[in-house]
Order: structure tokens, then sequence, then C-alpha cells
């Protein structure tokens, strides 16, 4: 029915010989039951990196949250290590898009980044030193360890979004679900981000982006392009043509 | 010095104290979630929707506690509901609902002999007049929210952060949302009658908003709003005690008289102060 370009990535993973980490068959997302994206496949495998590119509104973000269980897909199968999406908390972290104003919330950077701990320590645990290292060592991968005693309504739009992306460091997760995670964030900012996640990437987690920064995409294993359906799946080179992008944003990209 | 502590010289000025320093730490704990997490319109609406359910059980002579939790369990499955179908504007929805309870309570009271009287006691409270066993219930309610409290700090702290967080963390956001509501209608429910279901709502956002104005971390706008909560509670009842004024009423106005002035203070000096702050750390 609908022209989709699927590449083969399963040579590339088995090269990595990780397990599958993520899985998805015809799988239709939405919310209720409108369908923004249809018949979506894919598999992703443990310590590998998946860019979602497209413009707003594309599915990007329902795909995500769907990933994170947060929307129930409407028909097909999605799997998280072999199970239901949102079972697993303790191994899922996700950065969401929008995030409240933090302007009347008493809480300092160091407050926000501790949350990424919750998942793991659960209702009552105790925040013990090694998570109180893990805590510091994501605000230091971020720069923003100078930060810790301010209000988080002091920080700047860009350091706002650095706290928010060392929570999710600091959770230690083993797949790291982010929505635009460099809006906002300036030059150095992003080179910190991407250092950030290599980190990640090196300690073995898997990672899946939203994006509309090309060149941020074109670092990952595996790009999924999104135009409210599938327009392509694949390795870099393969998927970031003239002709799949055109498809994707509607635009003609200028090369360079 | 005798104009601060002689009143407290009568069992029911010290009752009232009591009780009242109950319902502010109460209120304290509480209305920091309430006011972190923008549900004051909500906490609004059940501290009014209670009143059919008291009006009903003051005329067929049952306990007015066991109506109160009657009427914040119908407002709170009737607000779920709302909230679930959000492309109705809930704040339309939630409104017309707790005026439509407000109405009939004063329907159902008009039916009583006693109409003015008893409507003035369920909306105004009646401080002055509380007994050790309401002071008991007080106390219950006050160990059993604190408790919850300190249990759910986590899921709490979440869902004033981003209810999805909460979620994707293991926290279920419906779960713990309705934990929240159910404190906030307990609070209605024992505060009732000691400062009534019209100023239980002030008692609620005045010193946890004052408390927001100055705390920096969620522990100590907790203690802020202790601090100011009882503050207005001594204050409302010395005025009372000597203008011979309504004292429900007189702690409340303090709680909100304390948030406007801390307001226009941190307005006038708190420019400055948040510029400075404003400057990170660089290095």
């Amino acid at each position: 029915m609908k022209e989709q370009t699927r590449i083969d990535t399963s040579n590339q993973a088995s090269n990595l010989g990780g397990t599958v980490c993520l899985h998805a068959q015809h799988l239709d997302i939405g919310y209720n039951h409108d369908t923004v994206v249809a018949d979506i496949n894919f598999e992703l495998h443990t310590g590998q990196s998946l860019a979602l590119v497209g413009t707003n509104g594309s599915g990007k973000s329902t795909l995500l949250k769907t990933m994170v269980g947060l929307q129930s897909p409407i028909r097909g199968d999605l799997t998280a290590f072999g199970r239901k999406p949102g079972s697993a908390p303790r191994r899922v972290a996700y950065l969401s898009q929008f995030h409240v104003s933090g302007f009347v919330l008493p809480l300092r950077t160091i407050d926000v980044v501790r949350m990424g701990r919750f998942p793991i320590l659960g209702l009552l645990g105790r925040m013990s030193r090694e998570d109180g290292e893990l805590v510091t060592a994501a605000m230091r991968t971020m720069g923003i360890e100078k930060l810790a005693d301010s209000p988080l309504w002091s920080l700047s739009g860009g350091q706002q979004q650095r706290t928010y992306i060392a929570q999710v460091l600091a959770h230690r997760a083993d797949l790291i679900v982010l929505d635009e995670p460099t809006a906002g964030l300036d030059a150095a900012g992003h080179d910190v981000f991407s250092r950030a996640i290599r980190g990640e990437l090196a300690r073995g987690a898997t990672v899946v982006v939203a994006t509309h920064d090309i060149e941020d995409a074109s670092t990952c294993d595996v790009l999924m392009l999104l135009a409210r359906r599938v327009v392509a799946v694949g390795a870099g080179p393969e998927v970031l043509t003239p002709d799949l992008l055109l498809k994707t944003f509607g635009i003609q990209i200028p090369h360079h | 010095m005798d104009w601060f502590i002689t009143p407290f010289s009568y069992g029911f000025m010290r009752h009232a104290l009591l009780a009242g320093v109950l319902v502010s730490i109460t209120c304290a704990i509480v209305g920091t979630f309430v006011v972190l997490r923008g549900l004051a319109f909500i906490g609004d609406a059940m501290a009014h929707g209670v009143l059919p359910g008291i009006a009903v059980s003051l005329l067929l002579g049952y306990p007015a506690i066991l109506g109160a939790a009657v009427g914040t369990i119908i407002m709170i499955s009737g607000i779920g509901l709302i909230t679930q179908r959000s492309r109705l504007s809930s704040d339309t929805a939630i409104g017309l609902l707790f005026v439509g309870m407000l109405a009939l309570g004063v329907v159902i009271v008009s039916r009583s002999t006693s109409f003015s009287g008893d409507l003035v006691r369920i909306l105004f409270g009646e401080l002055l007049g509380v007994d050790t066993q309401a002071i008991l219930i007080q106390l219950g309610a006050a160990i059993l929210i604190a408790v919850t409290v300190l249990v759910c700090t986590r899921p709490f702290l979440l869902l004033c952060f981003d209810p999805e967080q909460a979620q994707v963390a293991g926290f279920s956001a419906r779960l713990y949302h309705y934990v929240m509501l159910g404190l906030i209608a307990i609070t209605v429910i024992v505060s009732f009658r000691t400062v009534g279901t019209l100023l239980v709502f002030g008692m609620l956002l005045a010193p946890a908003g004052t408390a927001a104005l100055l705390g920096r971390r969620l522990g100590a706008m907790m203690a802020w709003a202790v601090v100011f909560g009882t503050l207005s509670v001594y204050l409302g009842l010395l005025a009372s005690y000597h203008f011979n004024i309504a004292a429900g009423a007189a702690v409340v106005l303090v709680a909100i008289a304390t948030f406007f002035i801390v307001f226009l203070v941190q307005a006038i000096r708190g420019q400055r102060v948040r510029r400075l702050e404003l400057r990170p750390p660089h290095e």
C-alpha cells in the first residue's frame, strides 16, 4: 500500500553480536483510535543506537511514548527486552520533550538529578553512597556540578536541559529514550551531550533519540525516517539520500 | 505580654489552639503538593463538594464526618471521570460540578429548621467549640497524612516534576494522583468541623503558597508552611478573642494577609535577589 524502503539491518546487528532490545512488528501507533504511523517494523539490538528523524507531528514522539509504555500500541507488537513496554521501569530511562515549568518547584539541580535514581531505589530504598556517586558523575558529565545547589528556576534553559539529561544519565538504564534532547542546548551543550551518549553506548546501553538534526542522526547505527509513515529504516548512508530526505521533510535538502 | 497569653488560660481557647495547630500541620503538608501540582481548583471543588453530604447526614442524624466522606468520594469520582474525558474543558466541568454540589447542599440545608445556623457552622466551622474527640480525630489524620507523604515522597516529587516521568520510573501516575486527591479529601473531611469547608481551602493554599515563595527545598517549604499556618492560628485566635470576631475566618484572614505581605516584600526586594541568582556561578 505505502511505499517503504526497508534496508536490512540484521547483518550489522549480528556483527555486533547483541541480543534484541526493541522489536516492532506490524506496529500501528497513535492516540485512542487515531493512527499516527502504521505498520512499523524494526529490530534494535542491545548497545545499538536508533535515531527517529522527522518533522514535528511526524510520529517521533508517539513512537517514543509507545516504546516506554506511556502509550499503548493500536495494533501489532512492540517489545522491549522481550516484554511489554513499561514493564521494566528499572531498565528504561525516558526524557520527554516538554517539561513542566520548574519555576515554582522547590528543587535544586541535584534534587532533579537524584530523581534519576528513583526507578532503581523504588518507594523506600535508601540512597546509598554509590547512588550519590552516580548522581555526581552524571552532573560532572553534563558540566553542571557547580550548579548542584542552585534552584532549578535560577538556571537558563540550556542549563535546565543539561540537568534533565544528567537525570537520565544518573539512572544508568539499559534502554535510554530521548525526545529532542538537544533542543535548547548551545554548541557547547551539544558537544557535551554527544560525548555523554557515546559514553552510554560504550557501557552497553541502547539509545533511541528523536531529532530533526540530521547530523546528530547520522552518528546512530540505525535511522528511521518518519513522516506519519515509515519512509525508510536502515543504516545512515543508505537512508540519508536526498530522495528519502525529501520524502521525509517535504523540502529539498541543500548539498554541502 | 498578658495580651498574648491570657486568652489561652481558657479551656476552649487551648482546645481551639491545639485543633488549629493540627489543622495547619495537615494543611501545610497536603497544601504543599496542592500548590506545586496546581491542584488548587480541585481542592476548592472538593472543599465545597462535601456540603450536600454533610447536610444530608445532619438532617438524618448521622455523624457529619460520614456525610463529608461520602461527599468527597462523589467529588473525586466525578473529577476523575471528567479529567479522563479531557477533550471537555475540565475546568468548566469541575467548576459546574462543585457549584452544583454547593447549591444542592444549600437546598438540603434549607430544609433544616435552623438553616442559617447550620450553614454558617458548616462553611466556617466552630473553632471555639471543638471537643477532645475532634482533636483526637484531627491528630490521627495528621499522623496518617504525614506517614503517607513520607512513604510517597518519591512518586509525589516525580508527579510534581512530570507525571510521565513518574509513570516511566515505575510509579503509577494515576495511582499516586488519586492518593494525593485522597489526602486532600481526608484533610477536608477532618478539618471542616474546626475551620469549616470554606476556610479549609484557605488553610490548604495560603501557608503553602507563602512557603512556596520562600522554600528552596520540599522539606523546607513544608516546614515554612507549618510555621505560617501555626502563626496564623495563634494570631487569628488572639484577634478573635480580643476583638470578638469569628475565629475561623480570622485565622484564614491572617494566613492570607501573610501571603500577600511576603509576596509584596519579595516583589520589591526579590527582583534584585533573583537577578543575582540568575547569574550562574560560571567556571
